[in-house]
């Protein structure tokens, strides 16, 4: 078989790919800043809730994390069909990271603007909302930019629990044609090219952030 | 019955104790993978970071698009490729080796970074006034250079090292009898995979503990103001 007969099933599997990264990236940054802001809340059950979340899911392996979800969740009662243990094992691991940039950005921003805020009459959350966050906002664009590349890298784990995305197709071919160097040759290079995609949008999104999330910072720094 | 231990099936505490010297066992792999891919990662970068500063761009230019290339691939699919197709150039290894060979790289890519983050945070003032004293390249490096580059390079290394040891389960997918490995072998056999895969994720909490608190403790005894060499 010649070799650009295996770029149209392998980018089957890169779009599968594509969809698993943006379900989990979107998910991901959802649970980033539900649990981000629970490390900062003033109860302090939320706080110790969302301290274990993020302890337990950075500080044990993802692909351990996936076969839990996949293989023993459903002896403890609910059992998810393997595109949803996936993404939700992916989103969970890189949720737990996002936190920590979300809390880090969050304490990053001065005092002072808390001080002001309280001195304008704003309650905590109309403070947090539209004092603190829009300027968090922005620090936490490059980390976020960084984890959703390694979120697009970590999606090729879920091929081991059956979704065919594109590390699953890639094994499928060298399995049927034996043709190993071809197949993941193209394949390291179909990553690469996502993984430069995916980096031009968040420069993009940086871009957007910087100028209309926190404009005066810039410019009275 | 793996490596000679048996199971006890009676109640879930007698399974989750007879099967712990198992994953025990697996553990050690987990910690030898760890350690030997981390030592080519240290080694690797530090030749991807040197070559990446030699001043010819026919030299720079490629090795900063492979750092590139290695740094956005995912580890499972460079272990498969190195797995499946350096065999066919006739370089077999054993599988951990592949294993050990695959976290290098990976990881090489990021060690690098860190080596020329380290380098290019010292002051270049420092480095005009070393040139403009008339000191050697070997002295500049020596008394100025690294030993202000050591305790920034050390703790983000340290921190590649916590992360390495998360992916080492990625090598289950080549034959390496790790912890996840031998929970998922021992779950095929006894159709109980909640014990097993449940001790494996405590057992990774706390060798990221242990290392990430030995990482903590290092960064707060080396001197910011820079490590004296000799």
């Amino acid at each position: 078989m010649h070799w650009t007969g295996f770029i149209a099933p392998l980018a089957r599997g890169a779009w599968i790919t594509a969809e698993i990264t943006a379900y989990s990236t979107v998910l991901g940054a959802a649970l980033s800043f539900v649990a981000g802001l629970g490390r900062v809340s003033r109860s302090r059950a939320v706080r110790v809730t969302a301290a274990v979340y993020i302890e337990i899911f950075r500080g044990t392996s993802l692909l351990v994390q996936m076969f839990w979800l996949y293989y023993a969740l459903p002896l403890l009662g609910p059992s998810l069909p393997p595109m949803a243990s996936g993404v939700l094992a992916l989103s969970l691991n890189i949720g737990a990271y996002g936190a920590e940039v979300v809390r880090g950005a969050i304490n990053a921003v001065p005092r002072e603007q808390w001080e002001a805020s309280t001195a304008l009459n704003f309650t905590r959350r109309q403070a947090l909302w539209r004092i603190i966050m829009p300027q968090a906002l922005a620090e936490m664009m490059p980390p976020f930019g960084n984890l959703a590349i390694q979120n697009l890298k970590d999606t090729s784990l879920v091929s081991l629990i059956t979704i065919s995305d594109l590390t699953f197709h890639a094994d499928a071919l060298r399995n049927l044609t034996l043709a190993s160097t071809p197949i993941y040759t193209l394949t390291l290079l179909m990553y690469f090219g996502m993984a430069l995609v995916l980096t031009a949008l968040i420069r993009l999104i940086e871009r957007w952030s910087r100028r209309h999330l926190a404009p005066s910072r810039g410019a009275h720094a | 019955m793996i490596y000679g231990i048996h199971w006890d099936l009676h109640s879930p505490l007698a399974f989750a104790i007879s099967i712990l010297p198992i994953l025990l066992i697996g553990m050690k792999i987990t910690v030898e993978a760890t350690i030997l891919g981390f030592l080519v990662a240290l080694l690797l970068g530090l030749v991807l970071a040197l070559l990446r500063r030699v001043p010819l761009r026919i030299i720079a230019w490629p090795t900063a698009v492979a750092i590139e290339f290695l740094r956005d691939t995912p580890l499972l699919v460079q272990l498969f490729f190195l797995y499946y197709v350096l065999p066919k150039y006739g370089v077999t290894l054993p599988a951990l080796f592949t294993g050990v060979l695959a976290l290098g790289v990976q990881y090489s890519a990021y060690t690098s970074e860190v080596y020329r983050a380290g380098l290019e945070a010292v002051d270049r003032g420092q480095i005009e006034a070393a040139t403009a004293l008339n000191l050697s390249r070997a002295r500049l490096y020596r008394t100025i250079i690294l030993p202000q580059a050591i305790p920034r390079i050390i703790p983000a290394l340290g921190n590649y090292l916590v992360s390495m040891i998360k992916d080492t389960p990625v090598l289950s997918t080549v034959t390496v009898m790790e912890m996840l490995n031998l929970a998922q072998i021992i779950g095929d056999r006894t159709y109980r995979y909640l014990i097993p895969l449940t001790i494996v994720g405590a057992l990774f909490l706390l060798l990221t503990v242990i290392a990430s608190t030995v990482v903590n403790r290092l960064d707060r005894v080396l001197p910011k103001e820079g490590v004296p060499l000799r």
